[in-house]
């Protein structure tokens, strides 16, 4: 099993959730992120004065799948989260080592 | 005072009172996310304390007897005033003018956020209040600058400038924030910004429109006048932004527009046709550049209380000088909101027939408040230094001020 970490603008977190929902995922965690970088934050205006903000906002996607989906589930992301721009985000994988459904104490791929 | 005017001095005074909170959220939305309770308790506390203060004594102070400089005593606890003989227009004014002594020191607030002892702000708003505010106001409104024939319609003297001077020497005191001005400290709810201006507008037309203390001709090119300016005013703030720095913004609409009504406040009813328009797009262009002073001249006016309303106010009570219009409100047409204003005079402006008599009026009074004003605020700021301290922690200023001095958290 693998974990795919997914850092993505915004505003694509609808278009991944329907293209990886559609590739046959089951599930995924979201929460908001803040963080930067090659693209190096970005500057706000207020009265005149700019602020370097070097936290942008962005989204992280969570998604345990099983070895042989990880492949297609990560270029399902990259396409659905790509604008061509700076800032896009990026996706790793990681290994896990177990994992459990709470409510039926299943183990491993039963549980993805 | 018959019933129609005393029906709109007391809805006046209501809307002048909804200002308090528009302010709070004005200035609460540019505050940073851990201390925007700490900013609208300081506005807030404002309409616990100065009422009270208010009808035990600072009425009185303020308005009662006829001396050049200072009240009396005669209507502590507002004992004198009654409501038979005329109708409850001494109460209904007292009320009105009460709402302005709530939003004058409410005003300062804006400069020493992020970093003043709410113990300390609980004692400089009264004592502030009855060294300062009185003081001017009576000077203004029935004392010697009145007399001499320097106009203030609603208070861009004895309010804006007199708070906005007051605030920068609080703010040398004070210090600055820390990390100010390398560290940015961009306003955390644009949205809650807007919303105190909406108020602010709405309210204003009290302020401004109500100081005629009657429902008549006056009060209603005050309305107008009020209304154009801070239009005026807006679009010539966000013209500049967006032509020097490339974008709109929703802060300088609301800048500009606060700028307007401020600048208007002194010329409400002594202004007419287009002269509102010029007024606000002036205060718009000038207030626009003068919140960058700060940042050259380092002095950590947090929210630009300054830059807007010290600006602001001094340009609209100086182009009285040049716009005043006495033939337009015909006579006997109002010159000031207090009852016991009697020797004031409506001189003509530089632009119709005046000559340069009423704009030098307008500086000395200016310049009388701004020296009085700054030198007392001084004053109690460094008494306050010395005694209780007027600056939290340096940690309580890095955790944020809301829960450190209010035990609560303004989002979970």
């Amino acid at each position: 099993m693998k974990l795919i970490t997914a850092i993505v603008k915004p505003f694509k977190l609808d278009d991944v959730k329907a293209a990886l929902v559609a590739s046959g995922i089951a599930g995924m965690t979201v929460s908001e992120a803040r963080g930067f970088g090659r693209q190096r934050g970005h500057t706000e205006t207020y009265r005149g004065t700019e602020y370097e903000l070097d936290f942008v906002p962005k989204v992280r996607i969570e998604v345990v799948v099983e070895d042989e989906q990880v492949s297609a589930a990560v270029e399902t992301i990259v396409a659905a989260a790509k604008s061509g721009k700076i800032g896009d985000g990026k996706v790793w994988v990681s290994p896990v080592e177990e994992i459990i459904r709470i409510r039926t104490s299943e183990r491993g791929t039963d549980a993805v | 005072m018959e019933s129609g005017s005393l029906a709109w001095v007391l809805i006046s005074a209501a809307l002048v009172l909804f200002m308090t909170p528009g302010l709070a959220f004005f200035y609460g939305g540019m505050d940073r996310s851990r201390n925007v309770l700490n900013m609208l308790m300081m506005n807030f506390y404002c309409i616990l304390i100065v009422p009270v203060v208010w009808v035990i004594v600072g009425y009185s102070l303020a308005q009662g007897g006829t001396g050049d400089f200072i009240g009396n005593f005669d209507h502590l606890f507002l004992d004198g005033l009654g409501i038979i003989d005329d109708n409850g227009a001494q109460i209904a004014t007292v009320a009105f003018l009460g709402m302005f002594a709530c939003i004058t020191p409410a005003l300062i607030s804006g400069a020493v956020a992020d970093r003043m002892k709410f113990s300390a702000w609980a004692i400089f708003v009264p004592a502030w209040l009855l060294l300062v505010f009185v003081p001017v106001f009576k000077w203004i409104y029935g004392g010697w600058l009145g007399d001499r024939g320097s106009l203030d319609f609603a208070g861009g003297t004895a309010i804006h400038v007199n708070a906005g001077i007051a605030a920068l020497a609080a703010v040398l005191v004070l210090g600055k924030r820390a990390g100010w001005p390398k560290e940015g400290h961009p306003p955390h709810s644009m949205p809650l910004v807007m919303i105190g201006t909406g108020i602010l507008w709405f309210g204003w037309f009290g302020f401004n429109a109500g100081s005629a203390l009657a429902a008549n001709g006056q009060a209603a090119q005050a309305f107008m006048n009020t209304f154009l300016a801070a239009a005026a005013a807006g679009l010539a703030w966000v013209i500049i932004e967006r032509v020097r720095d490339g974008h709109a913004t929703n802060l300088g609409a609301a800048s500009g527009i606060v700028a307007g009504l401020v600048a208007i406040t002194p010329a409400a009813g002594f202004v007419s046709g287009a002269a509102p328009l010029a007024i606000g797009a002036i205060a718009g262009a000038v207030c626009c550049y003068a919140v960058r002073v700060k940042n050259k001249a380092g002095f950590d006016d947090a929210l630009d209380v300054v830059g807007v309303h010290f600006v602001g106010g001094l340009v609209g009570s100086l182009t009285i000088g040049l716009f005043a219009n006495p033939d337009f409100f015909g006579p006997g047409a109002a010159t000031s909101p207090a009852s016991v204003c009697t020797s004031c005079e409506f001189k003509a402006g530089l632009f119709h027939g005046g000559g340069l008599n009423l704009l030098g009026e307008q500086a000395l009074a200016n310049l009388a408040a701004i020296v009085w004003s700054f030198g007392v605020t001084l004053v109690i700021m460094i008494v306050l230094k010395k005694t209780i301290g007027v600056r939290v922690s340096e940690d309580t200023e890095a955790e944020g001020l809301d829960f450190a001095e209010h035990a609560e958290v303004a989002y979970h």
